[in-house]
């Protein structure tokens, strides 16, 4: 049931290997919840290759979360290999999966995750901190990233002083600035309205169309038209992993939309 | 995370809240002001003390006339009559040790000037006393070795006789009545203050020839004791031992026999001084030492609490590659920076309530640097110490679950 995305393919071919980015193989999670034993994942196998966009949909309860919590390397699976870029994963230490997470992985959260009281930059600083960049580096790359999001003019701003979809682009600054493999983002449009959302996925659609490899969770059909590919969870199994046909343009549905506010 | 960034991010932190971080300093600073104030007072009374001693002379020696006992009765001291004159001069003719020894007697006497009187101590001894004793005169002159020889009815007043006898005036050239004897002023002496062994007024005294007050206030020819001045503070050691083995001899005492005189050493006196200050500095430190452990706690407990709050922030840094060695370190150095700041706002506090001490109650002080270091690196070593649990607790959170704690 491997699909491999006709976009995707050019990069794995420049490549001249056919690795995956993301390669897992029957993984699954067990919690112990009181007496019971709870099976979040029964065994999952997926492959995503690199410039792959996948949005991910279930149910609550799906596994869905407890599926990007292991592809974030924030958990590891009870069972099963994943393999990032051809790293086995499950076998890393804590620290070698702080060092993932802080090199090759971006998170972008639905409550948006910034620090309070702390500005636009600084947040976006973030993730620099970790990896030990020169304090005037870490200033010029966070700068270049707020611009991306075109958030350029509000570096200085507190998240109190930002709206919801400016505080969202805020986060993907800071999942972009280290340059990652991939963007993990976990229902980034749960908090927004329906035109803020759409913008959100416009960036996300530049930044894929730009190479990077995003996987969105969401709950929301219409979201999930903006990607790429469309994988289904149900009682923590695949249900289903389709190419989405004609995959959205946020940009033209954007047009399509009423200018409410601002 | 470098350290440069852990300390900016740590300000930050305790930047934002400022209340809370005022609080949680607010024991330490206690603390270390208690340490240093208590130190400070310590180390100003040993000195005093010291000082005190200096003044008495630390090189100085006493020989008394002792207590023996006869047929069963024990008789106290200044008892015996076998310390003589003689005696004086073979200590310094003999004890290379001694540079000066003054031989001496007393008696207790009423004094009248006018319509004036007083109850007080004479002292009959030779013109070197004053030298052994370091005794400064405040107006006129010592006696003459003249005087002691022909038994001169002249005398010295301490501070004390002289203001209860004369008040405001001068009492040089007067004449004053000791017991039934006129006797004639020659010199008033410095105030030396109480006596840092005794307490007693050192001041409470009239000094006059020894051969007078033996012939004509005691009707005895033996003294009561011998002031010996050391060549040195070091010598006084050597000093009592050489006196003690030539006295044993001049006055034929079998060896296994006890002594019939005491010898008594001031630096003895000043080390028991000095010793005093130390056990007092000792348990003032235990108690401020407390102060500091009960702030060390209450870092600790507003670290813990502080972590809770923070569970997200904690998720967060995780999440974008926060190890839990970089979690510790935010921490850690949180805690190392209130103690830094706590610390030295407590170094002011104590040097300046120590100095109010010192203006107010007129006590001395003296702060050596030593406090000052030992009690920031305490600051410190509490902070971290009291501070490590928070930060381990903080680097062992779950990421995902920190990322959900509301």
């Amino acid at each position: 049931m491997v699909i491999v995305n006709p976009a995707t393919t050019k990069n794995a071919d420049a490549a001249g290997v056919s690795t995956p980015l993301v390669g897992v193989h029957d993984i699954r999670k067990n919690y112990q919840l009181g007496e019971t034993e709870v099976h979040a994942l029964r065994g999952v196998s997926v492959r995503i290759h690199a410039g792959d966009f996948v949005a991910i949909m279930g149910a609550s309860g799906s596994g869905k979360s407890t599926f990007m919590n292991i592809l974030g390397c924030l958990d590891k699976p009870t069972s099963g290999q994943y393999l990032l870029e051809g790293t086995d994963v499950s076998a890393l230490t804590k620290k070698e999966l702080a060092r993932i997470r802080n090199q090759k992985i971006g998170f972008v959260f639905q409550g948006f995750n910034l620090l309070g009281r702390t500005t636009a930059l600084e947040n976006t600083e973030l993730p620099m901190l970790y990896s030990r960049t020169h304090k005037n580096d870490r200033e010029r790359r966070a700068r270049e990233a707020l611009v991306q999001v075109g958030l350029g003019d509000r570096a200085d701003h507190f998240p109190s002083q930002l709206s919801g979809g400016q505080q969202q682009r805020v986060a993907i600054a800071r999942a972009l600035v280290s340059q990652p493999r991939m963007l993990l983002a976990d229902e980034p449009t749960g908090n927004l309205d329906s035109r803020t959302s759409v913008e959100v996925m416009e960036i996300f659609q530049k930044l894929n169309a730009d190479g990077l490899t995003i996987i969105l969770v969401t709950h929301e059909p219409d979201i999930a038209q903006f990607a790429k590919r469309e994988i289904v969870f149900r009682d923590g199994q695949i249900k289903r992993d389709d190419v989405v046909e004609v995959p959205h343009v946020a940009s033209e549905v954007l047009k399509t939309m009423p200018t409410i506010k601002d | 995370m470098d350290l440069s960034s852990a300390f900016v991010l740590a300000l930050r932190a305790l930047g934002r809240n400022k209340m809370r971080s005022s609080l949680t300093m607010l024991g330490l600073i206690i603390g270390v002001g208690a340490v240093i104030a208590v130190i400070g007072i310590g180390e100003g009374a040993a000195t005093k003390a010291q000082e005190q001693l200096a003044a008495l002379g630390s090189n100085m020696l006493f020989v008394g006339s002792g207590s023996v006992n006869r047929y069963g009765l024990h008789v106290g001291s200044f008892q015996t009559k076998t310390l003589v004159l003689a005696d004086a001069r073979a200590i310094v003719r003999e004890c290379p040790s001694v540079s000066a020894a003054a031989p001496g007697t007393g008696t207790g006497q009423q004094v009248v000037f006018g319509n004036e009187n007083w109850a007080t101590q004479i002292t009959g001894t030779e013109p070197q006393y004053f030298e052994v004793r370091n005794w400064p005169f405040a107006s006129g002159n010592s006696f003459s070795e003249d005087d002691v020889t022909q038994s001169a009815t002249v005398a010295v007043l301490g501070d004390t006789v002289r203001k209860y006898l004369f008040g405001s005036r001068n009492p040089i050239g007067e004449t004053i009545r000791i017991g039934t004897l006129p006797f004639k002023v020659v010199g008033v002496l410095t105030p030396k203050g109480t006596s840092p062994g005794s307490g007693q007024d050192q001041d409470d005294v009239i000094v006059a020839p020894l051969t007078t007050v033996q012939k004509k206030l005691l009707g005895q020819e033996w003294l009561r004791w011998i002031m010996v001045s050391a060549v040195s503070r070091q010598a006084s050691y050597v000093a009592q031992q050489q006196m003690v083995s030539l006295l044993r001899d001049r006055h034929k005492i079998r060896s296994g026999d006890p002594d019939d005189f005491v010898v008594r050493n001031m630096a003895d006196m000043a080390d028991a001084a000095a010793e005093q200050g130390t056990v007092m500095t000792v348990l003032l430190t235990i108690v401020a030492s407390i102060a500091l452990l009960v702030g060390g706690i209450g870092i600790m407990n507003i670290m813990l609490v502080s972590v809770t709050e923070r569970t997200r922030e904690i998720g967060i840094r995780m999440a974008v590659g926060a190890t839990e060695e970089d979690v510790r370190l935010q921490f850690l150095i949180e805690a190392l920076v209130l103690g830094l700041i706590g610390g030295t706002i407590g170094i002011v506090f104590g040097v300046t309530s120590s100095l109010a001490v010192s203006q107010g109650l007129g006590w001395p002080i003296r702060i050596p640097v030593y406090a000052i270091a030992v009690s920031t690196f305490f600051a410190m070593a509490v902070a971290m110490f009291f501070g490590f649990y928070p930060a381990r607790r903080a680097s062992q959170l779950n990421p995902i679950e920190a990322l959900r704690y509301e």
